[in-house]
């Protein structure tokens, strides 16, 4: 058995797909370079990530795909589901094994398994559209965090950039510790450090813009105000607004000071 | 804007906004414009949902509740004695900007009361979608009401600067509306949506022959039905939706179940609850019509004019149409499989793709995620270990409401309950 170590980044695990096929490696098994924890009874294998050879995997799987099938294999990627480097590979396998495109055998395991990854990143994606909440700051900066299951923010980049093109703004991933800025001409990853006192309220007073409580408090008002009470249904409202992403939206924080 | 005062004109006026249900933002093809704010084109998005559940997408809110009608369903009738106020054209435009730029909503749904008279109404709306357009650059969604009697001359510049333009038919039949709405015409309702409807398909050729034709309405029209403030039967009312599907090319019927907030003595009293499993079926119906291939009349029709509240219209049709079944998944047509109670429209789908691959068997349709203990009773598997019993209708009806679990299962006990 080999355990092939990768970068973790999508075009470290494509390199290392590329390698195990030049390698003719039988029995693989992935792990991130990050949390190696070795096995024992088993060769290791560093793969340098190489552009070059992610492309060549990329190009061959777009031959076998239709661009939805292919763009499934990013999202499935950034879905972070443990091992799912793994099922992807099984999925790749067969992908290049077999002559006609595979991707609707949906009675095939890694590929369902692949398909459901990539729509539960998709639906995640889908949702951060909807649930980031921008703060505006003194400097005109529109900045909000969230802490998304998937690794969504290469996916929703061009949405916002799209939609927001008249503003500074950035979307900050408090869990993986990088965020997308635009600065009113490209939308870039940026790596920065958030430090343990931004969430104090004198922290967030000195640095907002004047009207910003004022319009997190009318947005409160409204999202109290649509609501019918003699129609309550939690079972659906948290069905569609889990738990997990209260902590990041205005509507389900209660204005401290009232 | 004066804070206090804006906050206490939201609650009034998004209070009142809310019994209209619309809240779609999808079906638009406005997009960003000179790296200007907003982007309408794409799919729907609901940035929150209520605590009942219902998706808030836009900014919803009357222009004012001042009204010079007096329908008795509606909250803001000119003799209900509740709080009134009034927006000003530059705070809806600045808490839709404001609100867009926190990522907060879609965009605006305005709606008004009608004061003075129903041009004076529609102006006031048409200036606050024209500023927002013109002078903020905002392609964002933005939900117009028609206000009915307002002349062509603004319905059109409406058009021209809204997505999505709606006139609410209110009740299912005429005489309803008589009854409850005696300033208002069914006419005067019909006129604007025939007028739009012109309108919109006028605009759509002109683009086919000229891409630089303005967007006119680009999400369409769509219109909302009261349920159960008075009589009718699901059958009036989806004959009525039928109607605004095919003669008006309504993108959407939206279905409001009767919320009791008058005393008035033609309506059902406060405190009686709201028809939401009523609501239910007939959104399912309306369903099954847009994007089932369904008829209205093998829904309902003279010898059954209601729907089921026990059992989906679908599973309904499927238990009076036994000879259709069972169905074989692996042969069958996709506008067939999309008739067996179960599987839906991506599920259907799903089945068309997957089995090209190999033959399909009961563990096969489990994967897919189709409801396989409903549909079941449906599909024919050609394995020559599997008996098929014939089953009656109500037995079947019987096997599935025993294990099915929903919410409105108590609702529908047959058990007589002792205490």
């Amino acid at each position: 058995m080999t355990q092939v170590i990768y970068d973790s980044t999508f075009e470290g695990w494509l390199t290392a797909v590329f390698e195990i096929y030049e390698q003719k490696f039988e029995d693989v098994v992935f792990a991130k370079s990050e949390v190696s924890n070795t096995l024992l009874f088993s060769e290791r294998y560093f793969v340098e990530t190489d552009l070059q050879k992610a492309k060549r995997v990329l190009n061959g799987l777009k031959q076998k795909l239709s661009s939805e099938g292919f763009a499934n294999i990013y999202k499935a990627f950034l879905s972070e589901i443990d091992k799912m480097d793994e099922t992807l590979f099984q999925y790749v396998k067969y992908i290049f094994s077999s002559a006609i495109n595979v991707e609707d055998d949906l009675s095939n395991s890694p590929v369902l398994e692949v398909r459901k990854a990539a729509y539960l990143t998709g639906r995640e994606s889908h949702r951060m559209k909807a649930f980031v909440r921008f703060k505006l700051t003194k400097d005109n900066l529109y900045y909000a965090i969230v802490e998304p299951d998937c690794d969504v923010l290469p996916l929703i980049e061009k949405h916002f950039t799209n939609r927001y093109a008249d503003q500074r703004w950035l979307i900050y991933d408090a869990k993986r510790k990088y965020g997308i800025y635009y600065d009113l001409e490209n939308t870039t990853s940026v790596q920065l450090e958030f430090n343990a006192n931004s969430n104090s309220s004198q922290f967030l007073a000195e640095i907002s813009d004047d009207n910003e409580e004022f319009f997190q408090n009318l947005w409160r008002q409204f999202f109290k105000s649509v609501n019918i009470e003699s129609r309550k249904n939690t079972k659906l409202h948290l069905q569609h607004m889990p738990k997990r992403y209260w902590k990041n939206l205005t509507e389900k924080i209660p204005n401290l000071k009232k | 804007m004066v804070h206090e005062r804006v906050m206490e004109k939201l609650a009034i006026l998004a209070d009142a906004a809310k019994y209209d249900v619309s809240c779609s933002s999808s079906n638009s093809t406005r997009k960003n414009k000179n790296k200007g704010l907003g982007d309408a084109s794409g799919n729907g998005i609901c940035h929150a949902y209520t605590e009942d559940g219902r998706c808030v997408s836009l900014l919803k809110i009357l222009l004012t509740n001042h009204c010079i009608f007096d329908c008795a369903y509606c909250v803001s009738r000119k003799s209900n004695d509740i709080k009134r106020a009034a927006f000003t054209v530059q705070e809806v435009v600045d808490l839709t900007i404001g609100f867009y730029r926190r990522n907060y909503i879609e965009g605006l749904f305005l709606s008004s009361g009608i004061f003075d008279n129903p041009d004076y109404t529609m102006e006031r709306l048409v200036r606050i979608v024209k500023k927002l357009r013109l002078e903020e650059n905002f392609n964002g969604y933005i939900h117009l009401k028609a206000i009915p009697g307002a002349s062509a001359e603004l319905l059109r510049e409406a058009g021209l600067y809204a997505d999505r333009l709606s006139v609410n038919v209110e009740m299912p039949t005429e005489k309803s509306l008589k009854l409850l709405a005696p300033d208002k015409n069914h006419i005067d309702v019909i006129k604007p949506m025939e007028f739009l409807k012109e309108e919109i398909v006028g605009y759509n050729e002109e683009k086919k022959k000229n891409y630089k034709t303005p967007l006119f309405a680009p999400a369409g029209q769509s219109t909302q039905m009261v349920i159960g403030a008075t009589q009718e039967n699901d059958l009036e009312i989806l004959g009525m939706s039928n109607y605004f599907y095919e003669k008006m090319n309504m993108r959407r019927v939206y279905y409001s179940g009767y919320v009791p907030i008058s005393y008035d003595n033609r309506l059902p009293v406060i405190g009686t609850p709201v028809p939401m499993i009523r609501e239910n079926r007939l959104y399912q119906a309306d369903w099954l019509l847009r994007f089932y291939g369904f008829n209205v009349n093998e829904i309902v029709g003279f010898d059954q004019p209601n729907l089921d509240l026990d059992i989906d219209p679908k599973l309904g049709w499927a238990l009076r149409n036994l000879d259709k079944f069972p169905v074989d998944v692996n042969t069958a047509d996709l506008e067939l499989i999309l008739r067996i109670p179960g599987i839906g429209v991506s599920g259907a789908h799903k089945i068309v793709a997957a089995r090209k691959f190999k033959r399909l068997q009961p563990e096969d349709l489990q994967k897919l995620g189709i409801a396989y203990s409903r549909s079941k009773y449906f599909l024919a598997f050609a394995s020559p270990f599997q008996l098929q019993r014939d089953l009656t209708s109500i037995q079947i009806k019987d096997h599935i409401l025993n294990t099915q679990n929903s919410k409105y299962k108590n609702d529908f006990s047959n058990q007589l309950s002792l205490f």
